[in-house]
This record gives C-alpha cells, structure tokens and sequence, in this order.
C-alpha cells in the first residue's frame, strides 16, 4: 500500500507546514464561534426566543438550537477553504505540487495525504467549537464532543469535494464562484440557522441535496440527541460519497494536470 | 544497455494531441558526465526532461533511466533522482530550511539525516544565513540556488537542471555555474538544458542540439563547433540601410556567409584578413568584430536560426 505511505508522508509534511502558517487561521477558529454564537446565538436569539421559535425548533432555546448547525457549517467552510486556493496554488500558482511529485510521491498520496490533513484540522476546529459553545451554555459537554465527528465528517466530505472541484481552475474567479454560489448559499439554506422545511416546498429538494445538509442532520442529532430526518446510516452514506467522488475526481484530473 | 549508461532513449517521441513536442530523438547519458540539451524555446528540452525526471509518460519509443522504465518504476526512478524545474517551485510561504526539511521527508529520509545535510547544503548554496528567512524574501539567484541544494537533499546519482540560470543576472550565473562544475567535480551526473550557448560551452561534456523536437547534432562543444563552423567569425555591422546593397560583396570573404537582420557573419579560419579585405573594398561598416565561433554559429547555421530571440 504505497500510496497510503505516501498519504502519510505527505500528512506529515502539511502538519509541518502548518506549524509555520497556523497563527491567523488558530486565531479564527476561536474568534469565529465566539463571533457566531454572541451575535446569533445571544442577539438574535432572544428575539427569536421570544416570538415563535419554540414551536418550530422543539423545545430548544435558539442559541443550543443553532450551535450544532453552526459547528457543521464551519467544518464545511474549513474543509472547504482548505482545498482551494491551497490546491489551485500548488497546481498553478505556486506550482508545489509539481515539486511534490518529482519526488517519489504519487497523486493518490498527495490527494489522500492532503485530504487526511484537512479531516485532521476539521476536527481540531469542531473541537473548539464545541467548547466554546459548551462556554456559552449552548451545549452540554459530552453530546458536545459526540458532534465533532459528524461535523468532521461533513468537512472531510466538503474538503475532497471542493479539491475535486479546485483541480479544474487555473484561476481565483472559480474559486470566488464556488464560494459566492454554493458554500455561501449552503451556509445560509442548509438547516443551519432554521429548519428547511420553512423553506418553499420548491426549494426544500435543493437544500436536501447540499452535503450540507446531512451534515447538520448528523451533527444536531449528535449534538442535541434529537433524532434525524432520513435514516443516520443514510446521512452518513450521502457524505460519505461526496467525499470518495471528490476524491476520485482529484485524483484523476490532478494526474492529468500533473503527469502530462 | 552498457553499465555505466543512467539515461537510454531510443525514438522517444512526446505527443501533446497532434503536436509532436519531442520527434522521435536518441540519446545516452553516460555516468559521470555533464550532458546537454541546447536549443530554442520550444524546441522540446524540457518535455525530454520531463520524461527522464518519470512525470511525463513517454508518447513512443524507448526509455531507461537508472537501469529502469519510467513508465512503471516512476517512484523508484525519482526517489534517485534530483530535479531543477524550469519554474522554481519552491513553498514561498515557508523559512529556507522548512522547505529543505520537508523536501527531505517526502524522500522518506530521516529527521537527524536531513538536518545533518541541510547545513552542508546551505553552506553549498551560500545560504547558510538566510536558513530561518521565508523563501519569499530571496532574490532570484538564490531561490535558484536554494532550487538546486533542495535537488541534492536525497544525494541523488543523476542531477536534471533545467534550464538553471535564465532569468539571472550574470552575477548570479557564474556563481550559478561555478556551484554546477563543483557538482561535476564531486562526480554528480548532471543533465542540464539551455538556451545559453556559452553555459553549454562551459557546463557540458556532451551535448545535443535540439530544434523543433529533433536532435539536429551532437558531440562535444569543441567537436561539434569544428566540424561545423570555421575557426573565426566576423561580424559586420553597417548603418541603417545600407546592409542590403553591400551583402553581396561580402559573399567570397569566407566559407559562409550568415545575413542576419541587424549585422552580417562571415565565416574564415582567417578573420583579420577577412577584416581588412572589407577595409580595402572601400565598404566603411559601423563596426567589425572578429571572435571565435561559438554553439551559437552551429546553431544558426544547422537551422538558419539563431538561439535567443
Ligand atoms: N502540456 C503541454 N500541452 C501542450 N503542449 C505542450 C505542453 N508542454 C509543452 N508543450 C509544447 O511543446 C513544445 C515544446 O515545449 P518544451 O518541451 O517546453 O520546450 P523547451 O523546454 O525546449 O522550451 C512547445 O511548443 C510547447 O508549447
Ligand atoms: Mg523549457
């Protein structure tokens, strides 16, 4: 199993890298949930406390309602910023990865290395997230730990599928597109802030189709010990083949861009 | 296959669609040499290196590098080889050692190991003070520099610099140069492609010249330049305009005559007298120049092209 020692290999190298970059991005992920929970969770949320919103969100006041939808959408914008403008950089702005493969390394490790990382740092990221919310009195501590590994899986799922999509571009436009068109839109109508079925019923299939969405699923059930929409197995599956698709597209495209 | 050949191409041919990037060319890289590539842009060197370096699978024909075929041993060909891209490509991001630290991992080297080889690398590149500053702060040359240290970090037995020195300034290059015939002296194989005649001429034991994916000759830079160009060249210089009505009375001053755009070559074991002819044919050039013919001249006469445009 070569490539999986290359994935290692190449695990470790991003480790390294990040020892060396992670100052901004260490501070972002504390400051991000502190932000999110305080302005929605707090602000908004003792309007929405106070008007209808128990009715549409169980019993749960709105801030615990929203901290676990909040952790799956930042282990979606982590997956997902992680294999962006990285990935398009090391294939063409910066040209890393074409120094990555003259040496004995292959695609399928660089993918599943760089792929490996990004769950790594997802995690990491939903672990702060669920102790900053436990802080706000937004969750409880052990449920809160149970949801770092849907959200995880969620990133794990957006970090393979947007490399896939990165290995196409050349330039940043498809990356701005990417984000204003589908993780934007997702953040915003994926269940995170309310439940999609306030969305027109037109509307709902589309939601249901976003990996998003059955990231939320998995992490409030996790989070909240409600129970989800489908089937948890089903959740589960529809990430888990964003991810092996996003992976197998990476891998081929990025051997084309490559090995050419 | 001889032992002490790394490098064995028979008809190798890369295709980019319809386009024949590399025609069909032959060549051997013997152990210990300096080996050349010399030609235009375009003219296929790095798509051939590409191919030896095993991330680029041959269109055609056949390839051995290291006793091995790239197309199936691609890992076990790189992790011997060292690579000098045309591009640096180099994490900007990171201090000077960081980037050789993890070069050095990814050949699964050891910590301890790396570590022990990046100061005699550095101290190579002359970098050994600018271990701890971001690659982004470094000038070109020493990026390039920095390039070649990080190719060495596995000890590698065949060396592939493409095109090692364009874009520096001549500072740069001869310090460039000076760290490559090192290399050569410590019996490091290295492959190198240019468009430099005077690198070629300085760098390499052997040589192709390559145009348009052919190999249009070979040989050492001596032999190639004596079989092909005569020992002397003159080159004449005239005003604006008046090149065009004098050229052919020029014609019997040497072996051959080369009009380019902006001067004239004459080609003489002879150059002075050659020169002094013009003088007494009352022809009153801006400016002649006698030199030694160069790769250059071979070029141009092989493909009636010179080398950098
Ligand atoms: N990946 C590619 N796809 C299409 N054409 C290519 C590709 N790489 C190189 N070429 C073409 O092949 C020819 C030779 O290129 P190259 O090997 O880079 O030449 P050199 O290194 O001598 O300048 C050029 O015309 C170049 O445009
Ligand atoms: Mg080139």
């Amino acid at each position: 199993m070569t490539t999986v020692r290359h994935a290692m290999t190449y695990f470790e190298s991003s480790a390294r890298r990040y020892r060396y970059v992670f100052r901004g991005s260490m501070f972002a992920s504390f400051l991000n949930p502190i932000l999110f929970l305080s302005a929605m969770g707090l602000g908004l949320g003792q309007l929405v406390d106070q008007q209808t919103g128990e009715a549409v969100i169980d019993t749960f006041s709105y801030v615990t309602y929203l901290a676990p939808g909040l952790m799956a959408t930042t282990a979606m914008s982590t997956g997902a910023s992680d294999s962006s403008w990285p990935v398009v950089a090391g294939l063409k702005w910066l040209k890393t990865y074409h120094g990555v493969l003259a040496t004995p390394l292959t695609v399928g490790g660089l993918v599943l290395g760089h792929v490996a990382f990004v769950f790594t740092r997802v995690l990491f990221v939903s672990l702060v997230y669920g102790l900053v919310a436990v802080a706000f009195g937004a969750l409880e501590l052990p449920r809160a730990l149970l949801a770092i590994l849907p959200a995880g899986l969620t990133g794990l799922a957006f970090g393979a599928a947007v490399m896939g999509f990165s290995s196409y571009l050349d330039r940043d436009v498809g990356l701005a597109n990417l984000f204003r068109f589908g993780i934007t839109p997702m953040f915003l109508f994926s269940g995170a802030f309310f439940p999609i079925t306030q969305l027109p019923e037109f509307i709902q299939p589309l939601a249901i189709a976003t990996p998003l969405w059955h990231g939320v699923e998995l992490t409030r059930a996790a989070g909240l010990g409600v129970s989800t929409s489908w089937h948890p197995v089903l959740h589960v599956l529809v990430l888990a083949a964003f991810t092996v698709i996003g992976l197998s597209v990476a891998r081929r495209k990025m051997t084309m861009r490559l090995i050419s | 296959m001889p032992s002490d050949s790394l490098v064995v191409a028979k008809g190798l041919t890369k295709r980019f669609g319809d386009f024949v990037a590399v025609d069909n060319i032959d060549f051997e890289v013997r152990s210990g040499e300096a080996f050349g590539f010399l030609g235009p842009n375009g003219a296929g060197k790095s798509s051939t290196m590409r191919i030896i370096g095993a991330t680029s699978p041959a269109s055609d024909g056949f390839i051995e590098v290291l006793g091995l075929d790239p197309e199936f041993h691609g890992s076990e060909i790189r992790q011997r080889l060292g690579v000098v891209p045309q591009e640096d490509n180099l994490d900007p991001e990171l201090p000077v050692d960081a980037n050789l630290i993890i070069y050095g991992r990814y050949f699964g080297l050891s910590r301890s190991l790396i570590k022990e080889r990046i100061e005699e690398l550095l101290a190579f590149a002359q970098l050994s003070d600018r271990a701890k500053d971001k690659v982004d702060s470094l000038s070109g040359g020493m990026k390039r520099r920095l390039t070649i240290a990080r190719s060495l970090i596995n000890q590698p037995d065949l060396l592939l610099l493409d095109e090692p020195t364009t874009g520096l300034d001549p500072q740069a290059r001869h310090l460039l140069w000076d760290r490559l015939y090192r290399l050569k002296q410590d019996g490091v194989t290295l492959i190198i492609t240019t468009h430099y005649m005077d690198e070629a001429e300085q760098l390499c034991d052997r040589l192709v010249v390559m145009d348009g994916g052919k190999i249009v000759a070979e040989g050492s830079p001596a032999a190639l330049i004596q079989k092909h160009s005569p020992r002397e060249v003159v080159e004449v210089r005239f005003p604006v305009g008046v090149q065009e009505g004098v050229v052919n009375r020029l014609e019997d001053l040497g072996s051959r005559i080369e009009a380019l755009p902006d001067r004239v070559l004459l080609y003489t074991d002879d150059g002075d007298r050659a020169a002094e002819e013009i003088h007494k044919r009352g022809l009153f050039p801006e400016t002649i120049l006698t030199r030694r013919s160069t790769l250059e001249d071979v070029f141009l006469k092989l493909t009636g092209r010179t080398l950098v445009d």
